[in-house]
């Protein structure tokens, strides 16, 4: 396993879109941090019912795609140039292949993540602190929400790796992560009767992105949500398992 | 003769289309086996059930009588080349092979190695997308050989390369055989095979044609005939009765030159020739699979 392990890892760090998708990712969180900072602390009227430590952390939606798309390539890449052929000849053994990109790849993922939201959240903050708003790590829910903006990050680039392992197609798994994670979530609001708001709230980063709000009140609790996150992704990744066991590379 | 490769039975369908029907063979060790067969023919699906990618219908096939699978560091044991191309453009030559090699325990030192024995030491920081057809397939040959593997699978080495290209490979399978290792070389040239393997395997349709030695597999074709031209073909024709009229010439199979030329002598005919032509492995090749191409125009 070591050895297959080492062999994710160059293969991971050696590509550009590696570096891409982990810098577009980082960007847009600071970017996002610090320019809602500026919007918000430039307003005139009290800060009544904003939260300073949600909003440092506005980027996540949108480098949630950019780590699902090197989720993505982790393992559609190969499809797509055909060096799956090789990767499986050499690890004839699949699912010791998908454990292996799924270690190296959440490893990475979680890293450049949680330093992305600190950073984010400590830029933004200190926009805030021109105008006295900032708040500490230590205050309720804060920590928590800073650490699972990380793991919310890296969860989603999960997702995109278990989706391109099934679909083993980069536009498609593309565009199905995009439906999935960013598109569909806000149109399950309008499903109607009794089940309609259990799948609204149980639904992908619905549930997913809970563990990044500071202040939760009502719905999934924020551990709970994120564990029914996760709960998509490992169902996608085990019928991932099972048809790249079955099919022909 | 131990086997370095058995296939038995294996079978491949894809919906209502057999790619390959029952095939059974043995690859022996130390010498070139040739993979012969028609595009279309089932030598790709074949190596790629080999080395355990695609799955069998039915039927099975092992490397050193274990399936592909089984094998525990198998790029040590079993090295292939199937598709030059099939690799992340965006990569260096040297990481492309690193990451192979790190995957099977190979140290990183054999990258330099082999890198040096294909000749592409100067490239090795190259991204691969921008390498030749020549250049990928050198790539390709040092993945294979990274393992330092007894046994190697090349399918359709040659395809696209310049003659300076195809004479490289040509002498490395000798080289290789040499060595004692097994060599399993797909094409769909005869005349490539001609010049390299001792062995040859031809499937036609997904099927076993012939399992023989180059000089058998000439020998049991055709056996050459004579060619008959003369300005009085109709009276020469009448005297040959298993001749094979041709528009300005006669075939006669079993029978020498020099009767002929007696025959015809006495009667008081001229001959404007008269020639015995030799079976070629194309002309072999081409009786033997005529009937199993896949598409024919």
């Amino acid at each position: 396993m070591i050895d297959v392990l080492r062999s994710e890892w160059t293969k991971i760090r050696s590509v550009r879109s590696t570096m891409w998708t982990l810098g577009t990712a980082g960007v847009l969180m600071l970017a996002f941090g610090a320019l809602m900072a500026v919007v918000v602390s430039g307003q005139s009227g009290g800060m009544e019912g904003l939260e300073p430590a949600g909003m440092s952390l506005t980027g996540l939606p949108f480098a949630s795609l950019a780590l699902a798309t090197l989720g993505v390539l982790v393992i559609s890449g190969e499809y797509r140039s055909g060096a799956i052929r090789t990767t499986l000849a050499a690890v004839p053994n699949r699912l010791e292949l998908l454990t292996a990109k799924v270690v190296v790849f959440a490893a990475v993922a979680l890293v450049v993540s949680t330093v992305a939201s600190f950073g984010a959240f400590f830029v933004s903050q200190a926009v805030f602190a021109r105008e006295g708003l900032s708040v500490a790590l230590t205050e309720p829910g804060v920590f928590r929400a800073v650490v699972g903006a990380g793991l919310y990050l890296t969860a989603s680039g999960l997702f995109g790796l278990a989706l391109g392992a099934l679909i083993r197609h980069t536009p498609g798994a593309i565009v199905m992560v995009i439906a999935l994670i960013l598109v569909l979530p806000s149109q399950t609001a309008m499903l109607p009767g009794e089940w309609g708001p259990f799948v609204h709230e149980h639904f992908t980063s619905n549930a997913g992105m809970r563990i990044t709000d500071v202040n939760p009140v009502g719905g999934l609790p924020p551990w709970q949500g994120f564990a029914v996150y996760l709960g998509w992704i490992a169902v996608t990744l085990v019928a991932a398992a099972v048809l790249l066991k079955k099919r022909d590379a | 003769m131990t086997t370095a490769i058995r296939a038995a039975g294996l079978t491949k369908r894809y919906g209502q289309i057999t790619a390959v029907a029952g095939l059974s063979f043995d690859v022996a060790p130390g010498r070139v086996t040739g993979f012969l067969g028609p595009n279309g023919a089932g030598k790709s699906t074949t190596m790629r059930m080999i080395l355990g990618l695609d799955h069998p219908t039915s039927g099975a096939v092992t490397v050193h009588g274990v399936p592909y699978a089984k094998l525990k560091h198998p790029l040590r044991r079993i090295g292939a080349l199937l598709d030059a191309k099939a690799v992340h453009g965006g990569r260096s030559a040297r990481n492309h092979l690193l990451a192979i090699a790190q995957s099977n325990g190979i140290p990183a030192s054999r990258v330099a190695e082999c890198l040096e024995l294909v000749g592409l030491t100067e490239a090795a920081k190259r991204r691969v997308g921008g390498f030749s057809l020549g250049m990928s397939q050198r790539l390709g040959i040092a993945a294979a050989l990274l393992g330092d593997p007894e046994i190697l699978l090349f399918d359709e080495p040659v395809n696209g390369l310049d003659p300076d290209g195809i004479l490289w490979i040509r002498t490395l399978m000798r080289k290789l055989a040499a060595e004692g290792r097994t060599v399993f070389v797909s094409s769909h040239l005869m005349s490539e095979m001609a010049q390299t393997a001792d062995h040859l395997i031809v499937i036609g349709r997904g099927a076993l044609i012939a399992d023989t030695s180059v000089e058998e597999f000439i020998g049991r074709s055709s056996q050459g005939y004579v060619k008959v031209r003369s300005p009085y073909l109709a009276e020469v024709a009448a005297l040959l009765p298993h001749a094979e009229r041709h528009d300005d010439h006669l075939r006669v199979a079993g029978v020498a030159p020099l009767e002929i030329g007696a025959l015809v002598a006495q009667r008081g005919l001229a001959l404007e020739e008269l020639t015995f032509v030799q079976p070629t492995l194309e002309a072999a090749y081409m009786e033997l699979t005529k009937d199993s191409l896949e598409y024919t125009s």
